[in-house]
């Protein structure tokens, strides 16, 4: 019941170090990533301070002064953990089942919400509709929450949809969803950004003040259905 | 009874040690940019040392005390003054009520840390008192201090007494400065991942050249100037976490420094990471200042942060004898 995955752990500084499955978005990957990640949670390192879960990695960031009060003598806090991490992998049950979350996103996918969306159409040779149709016909994986507060990276589209980000980062409104490559994503806030804007979901993503702080966490499963502007209102 | 901001600064922000736990969510940790001197104006004056103060950029707000404080001034040097007469930086202050607090030129240092006695009055989110500004959360209604803001003071010492009728005095003790002054003032980096996809020319420039923090640089991160430096192979990144203290290199061959409120990921090559025990020395460079990096190991990364907070425990100890000392003086 060890982990038969290749991976092999990296130091981020001298305070967390990372955990790499390798360099590629994939549900395999991240189901991995999210076993570590829950196994962590269940039973933390020691000193640990928290533990993010990325794409296909997993980083830990431990209390540098605390574990140098509590390593065997003669190693570094480094090694320390690095050892401690990889016991933690090789006992790692990869055939235990995540349950995952379902979601349902309503997304305005009317150019007043989505102005790049005639952009992309036109560049893919597709109506908007179609465009539409491909983007709330599958659904999509929750990779990673990050870049913003509540930031949701979804994957992977269809690779039709597939667009590279823009030269120039522009300002996007609280709830955009957007294209980049073959990652879609909701901006939680708003920001500059550089993905091409398709609509937005009348949700709130993130909120300072609300528990859960985020609608959607790493692991989840979501599909956008296309609602109207009038719809989008009425939320 | 508070503390009264007359004229705000540029950026002034309630602060802690940080808030951690929350980056799975993108919450990054934010927190004082320079948790040393964070933590030693807190020690000053009697408090835990992850108590929140006031981060000051320059030019700095003014402030107005309408009780009596204990106060004292860490990191940057601002020339502090109270009613326009001078104070010392590490040294605490107590200050008579109806004081004002200004800070009048910049002498030394990016970043001064203003810790009370007794602490600031507010909510924490999500476990601490940081100011996250993308979340408009945490510290003072989580944004920026402004002119006529007021911060409820929770000390239960009664300072007046102790004042005797004057503006200001200034307790006995000073926390050293210049006890961890290295030559050159490098800045010593443990290799990142993609250390090793550098060129061995770029490799050498890297700890050969010296770099310049641009104007381009804030709490989010520095942006540093020099011969752009190279990759064997371009690859393709997918996102994965990052750190304070990590660089990363740009497409055009240039060097950033992730610092307190830095995204929780990102997709750039990780060249290195500052340790630690840097982390304050880098907190204080400004725009313009040079930049030098070494190479170091994580022996040495942990042995000079594990120095720093025993020097830290050393002077904590030390303060909190002569405060009791002082206070009981009175009685």
């Amino acid at each position: 019941m060890s982990c038969t995955i290749p991976y092999h752990i990296f130091p981020l500084g001298d305070s967390a170090m990372t955990v790499d499955f390798g360099n590629r978005i994939s549900p395999d990957l991240n189901n991995i990533v999210m076993k570590l990640y829950k196994e962590l949670n269940t039973s933390p390192l020691p000193g640990m301070k928290e533990i993010i879960p990325a794409y296909s990695s997993l980083t830990v960031h431990y209390d540098l002064l605390y574990c140098s009060h509590h390593r065997p003598a003669g190693k570094t806090v480094y090694d320390w953990m690095g050892e401690l991490l990889h016991l933690r992998l090789k006992a790692l049950d990869q055939e235990e089942m995540i349950s995952v979350t379902e979601m349902i996103i309503p997304v305005c996918y009317d150019p007043f919400f989505g102005p790049d969306l005639p952009l992309l159409a036109k560049e893919k040779n597709m109506s908007m509709e179609e465009i539409v149709h491909l983007h709330t016909s599958i659904s999509y994986r929750v990779y990673l929450l990050g870049f913003l507060p509540g930031f949701t990276y979804l994957g992977e589209t269809d690779e039709k949809l597939a667009m590279p980000r823009k030269m120039q980062p522009s300002s996007v409104s609280a709830g955009s969803v957007g294209i980049a490559g073959r990652q879609t994503g909701i901006y939680s806030l708003s920001s500059p950004g550089g993905w091409h804007i398709i609509g937005r979901t009348p949700l709130k993503i993130f909120d300072a003040n609300r528990d859960p702080l985020t609608l959607l966490k790493p692991g989840d499963s979501i599909k956008f259905v296309s609602i109207s502007k009038d719809e989008f209102k009425d939320h | 009874m508070n503390l009264r901001i007359i004229k705000s600064g540029i950026l002034d922000t309630v602060q802690d040690q940080g808030r951690y736990g929350w980056q799975h969510l993108g919450i990054n940790p934010a927190g004082a940019m320079d948790r040393f001197s964070a933590q030693l104006a807190n020690i000053l004056v009697g408090n835990d040392p992850g108590q929140p103060v006031i981060e000051l950029h320059f030019p700095a707000a003014s402030l107005f005390f309408e009780r009596p404080a204990l106060i004292a001034i860490s990191g940057a040097d601002f020339n502090a003054a109270l009613n326009g007469e001078d104070i010392p930086v590490d040294q605490p202050v107590l200050v008579n009520k109806y004081s004002i607090l200004q800070f009048q030129r910049l002498n030394k240092g990016a970043r001064a840390y203003l810790s009370i006695e007794g602490g600031l009055e507010m909510n924490q989110w999500l476990n601490s008192y940081s100011t996250h500004l993308k979340a408009a959360a945490g510290g003072h209604l989580g944004r920026p201090l402004q002119t006529d803001d007021e911060i409820r003071l929770s000390s239960s010492v009664n300072w007046g007494p102790y004042l005797k009728g004057k503006e200001f005095y200034l307790l006995p003790w000073q926390a050293s400065t210049d006890w961890e002054k290295q030559p050159g003032a490098e800045i010593n980096v443990l290799p990142g991942k993609e250390w090793v996809r550098l060129t061995e020319s770029s490799q050498k420039q890297l700890l050969q050249q010296t770099f310049t923090l641009t104007p381009q640089s804030d709490r989010m991160g520095y942006r540093l100037q020099g011969e752009p430096l190279q990759l064997e192979s371009k690859e393709e990144m997918i996102s994965t976490a990052v750190n304070f203290g990590t660089l990363q290199l740009l497409p055009n061959g240039q060097l950033t420094i992730l610092m307190a409120d830095h995204q929780t990921t990102g997709g750039y090559p990780r060249v290195g990471h500052v340790i630690s025990a840097h982390h304050s020395k880098l907190a204080q460079l400004l725009p313009g200042e040079p930049v030098r990096f070494s190479l170091t190991d994580h022996q040495q990364a942990e042995e000079l942060f594990i120095q720093q907070q025993k020097h830290l425990q050393q002077v904590r100890n030390a303060c909190q004898l002569k405060l009791e000392q002082f206070i009981h003086a009175l009685h």
